[in-house]
């Protein structure tokens, strides 16, 4: 077993360079009040089956649950769109996402220094939320590349049954390249629990140089768990512009358009509950005790906002419908995402059962008014349920509501503490982080987007709509009865 | 002879054939049919986007019979099928000019 690594060593090196040149510890260089450096296998062992997890979530998970909700003529074409995403982004992400995404550069995007993974090799390891403990990289790497995986497949449901394949596979490209790592570098790229406490003891200077090193939105304090801001609101704005953009579907409002299987809809929502267990609790990135409230709070916000949306639509529509059910879910699993490691149990209750009703309204009046065809609601769940949930997120972590409070890692350096907490600066910061990735995503997904359909063309002829994309484009059938 | 055709609810259908059978009616051909009489169609919910169906599913009986029996037919299928409600469906009865049994070549009532 050989875990001393580069990261590691270097690691080290500062810390034992900082402790000979501190004053107050020159004498005690030996006893550093920071534990050294570990790799648990319990934690990589978590690590290893929430990224089988959050895999899970894309395939089959979304696919099923968008493929149920389109006619039956273009099933093939929103499982194929959400495979290729998978396997192209998965390709993309080893070849310069993940340096993009998490080495040092500036604030708003990293490095090339793991181009092709660099240096990424078994005895690498990567910084986790706790002084000393470190997982393998490698399981980094992999367990950020299911959200890079994820969060285009996410907005496909927008623009389903009228776009084409290949422009789609080119913006989901340049949309992860030019949008998704820059964001992921703004929210959690940072240097580790471990830099800031050896920047702790050298001085302000050093920790001041530390958070430099920083994203953008992470130096700011925006809290986002799991991604409440990386990836469901960045999806969802994504998905708003590209339906606007792309025109609604021939017979949008005239002609009926229902699921074709809300079976699979169903076995759809279900296995992306499940996997989020992995998306939520796998991000506190080692098996502590805070993976179990991400995992407590997940369960329960997600409960609790399947409860409400039947609630409002039996008193609004008259109805529970099962659709509304999945919905409801969905909706709350998208709303704990960013709240999962920071909110207290009964939080996670409220904040399910206030998340659907606000999505409900969304994807029935406002849809409606404004006339968009957001065909699988991918804004007025995931847009919507997100900035939900960031927002709840600045009030919810309040160790006075009985929330986790936000880390400090440099006054006592070697042990967590938990920071007097501001919640209306924090719930100034959380709506600073959600407008900027508005403005971000919305607008860099609507440059490319304009830049392909006036070179390339994104939607496919009205004669091949009306046949179905799964013919015309992909030569197959899904149902051959 | 007589042709008799029933348009009745979907979920009668069991109950219609035992009614049937009871009397000597020897077989019917059965279709699932859609159509719309009094009872309105459906409206169907998803998320935010309302369709009405005005088809109804049913199910259409035919049964061939001698005239002699034709009466006792429609009164068996009109207390089977009925439930009170609109949408219990009708029943049709035609004259039937001839009938032939496939296999033997038996014509008329010897080959109901």
């Amino acid at each position: 077993m050989k875990l001393s690594t580069k990261i590691l060593a270097g690691l080290g090196a500062v810390g034992a360079a900082a402790l000979l040149t501190h004053p107050a510890f020159a004498q005690a260089a030996a006893a550093s009040p920071i534990p050294a450096p570990t790799v648990n296998k319990g934690d990589n062992t978590w690590m290893l089956v929430s990224t089988l997890l959050v895999l899970m979530m894309s395939i089959p998970g979304l696919a099923l649950f968008y493929g149920g909700l389109v006619r039956t003529k273009n099933m093939l074409s929103v499982l194929t769109q959400v495979l290729m995403i998978v396997c192209m982004v998965g390709v993309i992400w080893v070849c310069w996402g993940y340096s993009e995404a998490f080495t040092a550069g500036n604030p708003f995007f990293g490095g090339f220094s793991k181009l092709f993974l660099k240096g990424v090799d078994a005895n690498a390891t990567a910084a986790t939320f706790s002084n000393g403990v470190y997982i393998p990289e490698l399981t980094f790497v992999l367990f950020q590349m299911t959200f890079a995986m994820i969060t285009p497949a996410l907005f496909i449901g927008s623009v389903a049954e009228r776009i084409k394949f290949s422009p789609l596979m080119l913006f989901v490209a340049l949309w992860v390249t030019f949008i998704y790592f820059p964001i992921a570098h703004m929210v959690w790229c940072w240097d580790g629990p471990d830099a800031v406490a050896v920047a702790a003891l050298k001085g302000q200077a050093a920790i001041d140089e530390v958070t430099s090193h920083a994203g953008f939105l992470n130096q700011m304090g925006a809290l986002d768990f799991a991604g409440g801001t990386v990836v469901h609101i960045n999806a969802g704005i994504a998905g708003l512009v590209m339906c606007i953009l792309l025109g609604k579907r021939i017979g949008y409002g005239t002609e009926p358009m229902p699921p074709h299987s809300l079976t699979m809809t169903m076995i759809g929502a279900a296995l992306l509950w499940v996997g989020w267990f992995g998306f939520n609790a796998g991000s506190n990135l080692e098996a502590s005790s805070v993976a179990s409230v991400a995992f407590m709070n997940t369960m329960i916000a997600t409960a609790a906002a399947g409860l409400s949306w039947l609630l409002v639509e039996q008193a609004v529509k008259g109805k529970p419908s099962l659709l509304g059910a999945a919905s409801g879910v969905v909706a709350g699993l998208v709303a704990v995402t960013p709240a999962s490691g920071f909110a207290s149990t009964m939080g996670s209750v409220i904040l399910g059962l206030m998340v659907s009703p606000i999505c409900f309204f969304f994807v029935t009046t406002v849809k409606n008014k404004f006339g968009y065809d957001d065909s699988l609601d991918v804004f007025g769940v995931h847009c919507i349920g997100g900035i939900t949930g960031a927002l709840m997120t600045g009030i919810l972590a309040n160790p006075a509501f009985g929330g986790q409070g936000v880390a400090d890692y440099a006054s006592k350096p070697g042990t967590l503490v938990v920071a007097p907490y501001d919640w209306v600066h924090q719930l100034t910061v959380q709506g600073e982080a959600v407008l900027l990735t508005l403005l971000i995503s919305g607008i860099g997904s609507a440059v490319l987007f304009l830049i392909i359909d006036k070179t390339w063309g994104m939607r496919v002829s009205a004669e091949v709509e009306h046949e179905g994309l799964d013919i015309a484009e992909h030569g197959e059938r899904a149902y051959h009865y | 002879m007589k042709l008799i055709i029933a348009i009745i609810k979907p979920f009668k259908l069991d109950e219609v054939r035992e009614a049937l059978s009871g009397i000597g009616v020897a077989g019917m051909t059965v279709t699932e049919v859609k159509g719309f009489g009094r009872q309105k169609g459906q409206t169907e919910i998803y998320r935010g986007a309302e369709y009405s169906t005005n088809m109804v599913p049913k199910i259409k009986i035919e049964v061939a019979c001698g005239s002699d029996l034709a009466p006792r037919v429609v009164e068996a299928i009109q207390q089977a099928a009925n439930t009170g409600a609109i949408g219990d469906g009708k029943i049709f009865v035609l004259d039937l000019a001839q009938a032939v049994r496939i296999r033997t070549g038996e014509i008329d009532e010897t080959a109901l």
